[in-house]
C-alpha cells in the first residue's frame, strides 16, 4: 500500500446528510461522514455527541429518517446488522457480543464455520485461529476453552479477530482499546494500522485522545448530534479537536492545561496532548 | 514432539516453533501421562465443569442399592427389560435435550406422543392404512406441531413454557378425539411395529461385530484427525492415550452387550434409541446448525450479530423435538401393543423432561450433550424399575423421581454458580 496522504477519489464509505431523531431528541442531524480504503479515520465527539447512534446507523442497527448512504460507490441502505456485514462492514461493538459457552475457535466462526464433507473442520478453523490471533499478538493461552474464562483484553482481541475473518471493507472498532492495558493497546493500535496497510476504511470510535493522535489520518468531530469539523490529524493539535468536541477554544480541558504548564513552566513549544 | 521428526506433509504454522502452535503460550498448564490427566479432571470437577459424572455416579448408586435389594435386579433378564422401558420415553427425551440447549422447554411431548399412537392405531387399524404410511402420517403430525410451535414463538415471543402448557392440553383432547368413543385400539401382534418393539433383537455375533466397528471407527477417526492436526501444527493426543480410551470404550460396549445376550439380546428398539442419540451428538457438536443451536442457548443476541438465522434454527428445532416425541409416542405404542386414553400421560411428559436434565444438560441453555437423554432416562427407568422389584409402587416411584428430579436441578444450578466463579461458564 502506497501512502495516502491525500485520500483516494471516492469514499468506499460515505454518509451525507445523515438524521436520526428518538422521539423529542435530535440525536443526529444532517451529517457526513466518509471514510476511505487505507484510511482510519476516528470519530470523537463528548458523551452524547451521537458517535453511538452514528455507529448504529452505519451497522445497521438503526435506520435513519433521512440522509443518504453511498458504499462502494453505489447507494445503499441498510436494514439489518446482516445486511451492513453482507456489505463488507464490519462492527465491533463495545459489548462485544460473544456466546461464552462456546470456546475461542467457535466464536470466531460462529455463522460463517468451515466445513469439510459433513462434518465442521475443526482443524482448520483451529489453525486459522491461531494465525489470526498470532497476527494481533494476541495472547491467550489456548484457543480452546470457553470465552468465559478470558480477561476483558483477551474478548476484546478475540472480537475483533472475529471481525476481520469476513474479509470486510470497512471496520468499525467502538471504544476497543477502552477495557486494554498498556501492551494491549498499543497491540490494537498495531493491528488498527495493520487493517489500513491491508486497504481496509477504518473507524475508529474513542475517547482517549492519544489513541486517536497516534494512529488516525483524520479526525472527525460530533457535538451535540451535528458535525463539527474535520481534522488531518497531521496538521493539527489535539488542542484543536478537544476545543471542537467541547465547542470552545477555553475549556475545562484547556485551562487545566494551561495551568500545569504554568506550574511546571515547560519548556517545549509543543505541549502534549493529554491534560 | 520436540524434536522435528520429518513427517510427510508437516507444514507447521510458525517454522520455527518447536511446540505445537496451541501449546506455545507458557502459562498453559501442561498435562501430560495419567497423572496429568487426573489433575486436569480433578480441577475440572473442582471449578464445576461436572459434565456427566454426576449422572454416572447416581446411576451406580441407585443399581448397587437395588441389587443389594434384589438380585432379579441385575439379571440379564430384567437389565433387557430395563432397555426396553428405556427406548421410548428416551427418544422423546432426547428432542428435550435439544430445546433445553435452545434454552427453552416443551412441555408437550408427552401430550404429541400420545396423539402420534392414536393417529397410527386409528389409521392402521381402524382404516386400514399400510403401516409405513401410518408411522409417516404420525410423524409429520408431530413435524407439524412443533413447526406451529416454532412459529407461535418466534412471531409473537409468547414463552415456549406457556405456548406449549397450551399444546399439552390442546392435543390431549385431540389424542381423545382421534381415539374416538372406544378409547383404546389394540394394535395386532403381527404387525411390523409391534414385531420390531418387541420381539427383535441383534443376534450375538451382529452385536458384538457392532462394538469392534465402533471401536474401529472410533480409533481411524481419531487417528486420522491426529495426522490432519499434525499437519496443521496442532498438538495431537497421544496414542497410547488413544489405545486406552479405546480399550474403555470396548469394555465399556462388551460388558453390557455380554449381559445383554445371556438373555434376549441388544434390541433394535434400544440400537434405534441410541442411534439417535449418537446421530444428533455428532449433529450438535459438529455441524453449523449444532453450533448455532449451541450458541443461542448461550448468548442469542451474539448469534443474531454473527448472521445466524435465530428464527429458524428456533423452528427446526421445535420441530426436531415433537418429531421425536411423535417416534417415542409409536415406539411406546408398539411396545404395549396398544393405543388408549392413557398414552403419553403424566409421566411419559415428567419422566421425559427429568430424563434429559438429570443426564446433564442445563436448564439455562447452552451446555448439555445427546448422551444426557441416555443416561438420564437410564437413571428414571432403573428407579421405576427397581421399585417394581422391590415391592414398591407408583407413590414412592413418584416421589423418589422427584427427588432425584430436583436433586438434578440442584446439581446444575451450582454447578454453574461455580463455573462462573471459575470462569469457565
Amino acid at each position: 500500500m502506497t501512502a495516502t496522504l491525500s485520500p483516494p477519489t471516492t469514499a468506499v464509505l460515505a454518509l451525507t446528510g445523515i438524521s436520526k431523531r428518538f422521539g423529542a431528541v435530535q440525536a443526529l442531524k444532517d451529517i457526513d461522514f466518509d471514510v476511505h480504503s487505507g484510511e482510519v479515520v476516528a470519530l470523537v465527539g463528548d458523551n452524547g455527541a451521537g458517535k453511538s447512534t452514528l455507529v448504529k446507523t452505519i451497522a445497521g442497527v438503526y435506520t435513519p429518517d433521512d440522509g443518504q448512504m453511498t458504499f462502494d460507490g453505489k447507494a445503499e441502505s441498510v436494514a439489518s446488522p446482516a445486511e451492513a456485514q453482507g456489505l463488507g462492514i464490519a462492527t465491533v461493538f463495545q459489548d462485544l457480543a460473544l456466546c461464552d459457552n462456546l470456546d475461542v475457535v467457535a466464536n470466531l466462526f460462529l455463522g460463517r464455520e468451515l466445513y469439510r464433507g459433513r462434518a465442521l473442520d475443526e482443524v482448520t478453523m483451529e489453525q486459522e485461529s491461531w494465525r489470526l490471533l498470532r497476527q494481533l499478538s494476541a495472547k491467550i493461552p489456548s484457543v480452546r476453552i470457553p470465552v468465559a474464562s478470558l480477561s476483558g483484553g483477551q474478548r476484546q482481541t478475540v472480537a475483533i479477530a472475529r471481525s476481520l475473518l469476513g474479509a470486510p471493507k470497512v471496520v468499525m472498532l467502538d471504544e476497543p482499546t477502552a477495557a486494554l492495558g498498556v501492551a494491549q493497546t498499543a497491540e490494537v493500535l498495531n493491528l488498527v494500522e495493520r487493517l489500513r496497510e491491508n486497504g481496509l476504511g477504518v473507524i475508529l470510535i474513542s475517547h482517549n485522545m492519544s489513541d486517536v493522535m497516534a494512529v488516525a489520518d483524520r479526525v472527525s468531530v460530533l457535538r451535540l448530534g451535528r458535525n463539527n469539523g474535520t481534522f488531518n490529524v497531521s496538521q493539527t493539535t489535539s488542542q484543536e479537536i478537544i476545543a471542537a468536541i467541547t465547542g470552545a477554544t477555553t475549556n475545562a480541558v484547556s485551562q487545566r492545561a494551561a495551568r500545569r504548564e504554568t506550574h511546571t513552566a515547560a519548556p517545549t513549544a509543543t505541549t502534549e496532548e493529554q491534560s | 514432539m520436540s524434536t522435528p521428526t520429518p513427517t510427510p506433509e508437516a507444514q507447521s504454522v510458525d517454522a520455527t516453533a518447536a511446540l505445537p502452535a496451541d501449546l506455545q503460550d507458557e502459562r498453559l498448564i501442561a498435562s501430560q501421562g495419567v497423572g496429568g490427566f487426573l489433575r486436569a479432571f480433578l480441577s475440572r470437577l473442582r471449578s464445576g465443569d461436572l459434565g456427566s459424572l454426576p449422572v454416572v455416579v447416581g446411576l451406580v448408586v441407585i443399581w448397587g442399592v437395588f441389587a443389594f435389594e434384589n438380585d432379579a435386579f441385575l439379571s440379564s433378564r430384567n437389565l433387557v427389560n430395563l432397555t426396553q422401558q428405556s427406548a421410548a420415553t428416551g427418544t422423546i427425551a432426547l428432542g428435550i435435550v435439544l430445546v433445553l440447549l435452545l434454552g427453552e422447554i416443551d412441555l408437550s411431548v408427552g401430550s404429541i406422543s400420545g396423539l402420534s399412537a392414536a393417529i397410527l392405531a386409528v389409521g392402521f387399524v381402524g382404516h386400514g392404512w399400510s403401516l409405513p404410511l401410518a408411522i409417516l402420517a404420525s410423524l409429520v403430525a408431530g413435524a407439524v406441531i412443533g413447526a406451529l410451535y416454532g412459529l407461535l414463538y418466534t412471531r409473537f415471543g409468547v414463552p415456549s413454557f406457556v405456548i406449549t402448557l397450551a399444546g399439552l392440553l390442546a392435543f390431549l383432547g385431540l389424542q381423545l378425539k382421534v381415539l374416538g368413543k372406544e378409547g383404546s385400539i389394540n394394535i395386532p401382534f403381527d404387525s411390523g411395529l409391534v414385531k420390531f418393539a418387541q420381539a427383535s433383537f441383534l443376534s450375538d455375533a451382529a452385536s458384538y461385530i457392532l462394538v469392534v466397528v465402533v471401536v474401529l471407527v472410533y480409533l481411524a477417526t481419531r487417528l486420522r484427525a491426529n495426522q490432519r492436526r499434525t499437519a496443521a501444527g496442532l498438538s495431537t493426543t497421544p496414542v497410547v492415550t488413544l489405545g486406552v480410551r479405546a480399550v474403555a470404550i470396548l469394555l465399556l460396549l462388551s460388558i453390557p452387550v455380554y449381559v445383554l445376550n445371556r438373555d434376549r439380546g441388544v434390541s433394535y428398539m434400544f440400537l434405534l434409541f441410541v442411534a439417535l442419540v449418537v446421530i444428533f451428538d455428532f449433529v450438535i457438536q459438529r455441524t453449523r446448525w449444532g453450533r448455532s443451536v449451541l450458541a443461542i442457548g448461550g448468548n442469542v443476541e451474539a448469534a443474531r450479530r454473527a448472521g445466524i438465522n435465530v428464527k429458524r434454527v428456533y423452528i427446526s428445532v421445535f420441530v426436531f423435538c415433537s418429531t421425536l416425541a411423535a417416534l417415542g409416542g409409536l415406539l411406546a405404542a408398539g411396545r404395549l401393543a396398544s393405543a388408549n386414553q392413557g398414552s403419553g400421560g403424566t409421566d411419559t411428559n415428567l419422566n421425559a423432561i427429568a430424563a434429559a436434565v438429570i443426564g446433564g444438560t442445563s436448564l439455562f441453555g447452552g451446555r448439555g450433550s445427546a448422551y444426557s437423554a441416555l443416561l438420564g432416562i437410564l437413571v428414571i427407568q432403573s428407579i421405576s424399575n427397581g421399585l417394581s422389584l422391590v415391592n414398591l409402587g407408583s407413590p414412592e416411584r413418584y416421589m423418589i423421581t422427584g427427588g432425584v428430579l430436583l436433586l438434578a436441578v440442584i446439581v446444575d444450578s451450582l454447578s454453574r454458580r461455580s463455573r462462573a466463579a471459575h470462569g469457565r461458564a
